[in-house]
């Protein structure tokens, strides 16, 4: 429909510089330059280096992915941007571009949530969100249970994890194992070929008394690092393919167990997984099983739409104009601890009038 | 534009002058003070940005988070308008201003007890590459000129003839850059002139965006 709104969205917050363009809830584009190459004999992201890598690619990438999609920038109706979570020097390289952008173009800014981007990405797979949808997020940098009732201005949080996160301890794990960087892939790939009941690693915070919906991955990181070293230490080969999948079971046990309780505590129908985690295949496989025994419809997006992207921020700034929110003013900054409370970060400028205000702004600057 | 130093600055020449110009300083808000100094440039000058004809942008050396934000918007600016962006050294504008017809340092506050520094020979001709050094290991060379900037202004044992301007201002950068043009010279690429490795240290919590 061409009266959905057209927004490009760039995202920043970690070390892969994404660009998306979406029609409502339809996905156009999505341009994705990742410096993680860069980054894995680091054994883990490095914000200057990610930082740095972002410049080079920000306005390749934005004009890649209008390419892609095949519109004039001038015909879009918003420039969407993560605002926050994120590594700070990086998350302020998209948020000048994208004011850079927005001005330029004389369009209005949303600064948007990471978290709720992620959420709302699936909207590109699936169709609308349904209101309320509990959304499991996992990945290298967020291990999260959200409860969104709408997801441009109530996003809830019910669990997080108190320690690492799901995606840190595949990277921690790979290292012990020796496999390289990213973890998560590789892991998954040699579980296959292993047994996840080799070895009972234990199930972080899942006693009766612990925090039902919070996560816990330490614990199991350093089990297995010690099952892992006492079998070097006693000169026995260590079995990598049931290390991998004992280690997998135990994470994606935990995680789907308690996603469907909260589905199920709260009386949501759907539960929906996104970040870069999500594109473990047991952990869809577990997902599918539990949800379809409690009755669940599951949602996760292909892979590609999982990991960070910009299309993921422009489907929630598309959610953002579609529902007249307010728009960023140009004082907007790069927040890297923004609360997943905030799904956006509208202009200081007074109530309810913030978007027109913009718009002022934005008309008397050029095309008008 | 510039953001390599604390000055946040921007400034709108139609070449031959000046015609409006914003500068405040603010180290750690780069971000946010940039597009509201455009706006406030242009609204001063009663022009929209897309009578804008290039955009000149100072590319360093300084401290990289703050000179990012400028090169990310000039590079943008530019997609977006279709014209082109020009590099231009930090240093070179703030010599300009210096306005000095003598031979001269320029040194700005490169932080960690270090600064960013170039020998000029006069206002318009640098004669040495940007460096970053410690002060006292730079002392021999820069003994008995005159320095400009504010890495000269804090480290007074080894510029004792420091002197302003502080910062570079938008307005110096783009009237160099207009004589440049003029003269059909070529420009730098608008990328920072980082000078330093990046830290290659992956922090604790290497991707920082779980929630608290
Ligand atoms: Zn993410």
């Amino acid at each position: 429909m061409a009266d959905e709104p057209l927004v490009l969205g760039i995202e920043t917050s970690c070390d892969e510089t994404g660009v998306g363009i979406v029609r409502g809830t339809t996905l156009l584009a999505d341009a994705v330059a990742s410096s993680v190459d860069t980054h894995a004999r680091f054994g883990g992201v490095v914000p200057e280096i990610a930082s740095r890598a972002h410049l080079e690619a920000m306005v390749p990438t934005i004009e890649r992915a209008l390419k892609e999609a095949g519109v004039s920038a001038r015909d879009l109706d918003g420039i969407a941007v993560t605002a926050g979570p994120g590594l700070a020097g990086a998350l302020l390289v998209g948020v000048s571009a994208a004011k850079a952008y927005a001005y330029a173009l004389g369009k209005p800014l949303y600064g948007v949530n990471h978290l709720a981007s992620h959420i709302c990405v699936d909207q590109l797979e699936h169709g609308p969100l349904p209101e309320p949808t509990m959304a499991l997020l996992v990945s290298g940098g967020h291990s999260s249970l959200l409860l969104a009732p709408d997801i441009t201005a109530d996003v809830r949080p019910m669990g997080a994890t108190i320690d690492d996160a799901a995606g840190e301890a595949f990277d921690k794990i790979a290292r012990v194992l020796n496999l390289g960087f990213p973890g998560g892939p590789v892991i998954d790939r040699l579980a296959k070929e292993g047994d996840p009941a080799a070895i009972a690693f234990p199930r972080g915070l899942s006693g009766a008394k612990d925090p039902a919906y919070d996560f816990s991955f330490s614990g199991l990181k350093t089990a297995v690092a010690r099952w892992i070293e006492a079998k070097r230490a006693a000169g026995e080969e260590v079995p990598v393919r049931d290390v991998a999948a004992s280690f997998q079971e135990a994470v994606v046990d935990v995680l789907t167990r308690k996603a469907v309780r909260a589905c199920t505590d709260e009386g949501v129908d759907h539960l929906m997984i996104g970040g870069g985690v999500a594109a473990n295949s047991r952990l869809r496989a577990l997902a599918e099983e539990r949800c379809e025994r409690a009755g669940l419809r599951l949602r996760v997006p292909r892979p590609k739409l999982c990991t960070d992207n910009g299309a993921m921020v422009a489907a929630l700034g598309a959610e953002m104009v579609a529902r007249n929110r307010p728009a960023s003013d140009w004082e907007l900054s790069a927040d890297s601890s923004l609360p997943v409370t905030d799904p956006h970060v509208p202009g200081n400028h007074g109530h309810g009038s913030d978007h027109d205000h913009v718009h002022e702004i934005s008309k008397d600057n050029l095309y008008s | 534009m510039d953001t390599a130093t604390p000055a946040v600055t921007a400034a709108l020449h139609d070449g031959s002058a000046v015609v409006a110009e914003s500068s405040r300083v603010d180290a750690r808000r780069h971000g946010e003070l940039l597009l509201p100094a455009v706006d406030r440039v242009l609204a001063e000058a009663g022009v929209k940005l897309d009578a804008v004809t290039g955009v000149v942008v100072g590319v360093g050396p300084g401290p990289y988070t703050g000179l990012r934000v400028g090169l990310v918007t000039a590079t943008t600016f530019a997609s977006a308008l279709g014209v082109p962006v020009h590099g231009v050294c930090t240093l070179d504008g703030l010599a300009y201003a210096a306005g000095l017809d003598e031979p001269f340092v320029v040194a700005t506050d490169a932080r960690r007890k270090e600064v960013y520094w170039a020998r000029y020979e006069n206002a318009r001709t640098r004669v040495s590459d940007a460096a970053v050094d410690r002060p006292a290991d730079i002392a021999e060379q820069v003994a008995a000129l005159p320095a400009v900037g504010a890495g000269a202004l804090l480290y007074p044992q080894t510029f004792p003839d420091a002197r302003g301007p502080e910062h570079v201002s938008a307005g110096a950068l783009a009237a160099l850059a207009a004589e440049r043009l003029a003269a059909g010279e070529d420009f730098l690429d608008p990328l920072p002139l980082y000078l330093r490795r990046p830290d290659a240290q992956v922090p604790k919590n290497y991707k920082v965006v779980t929630p608290r």
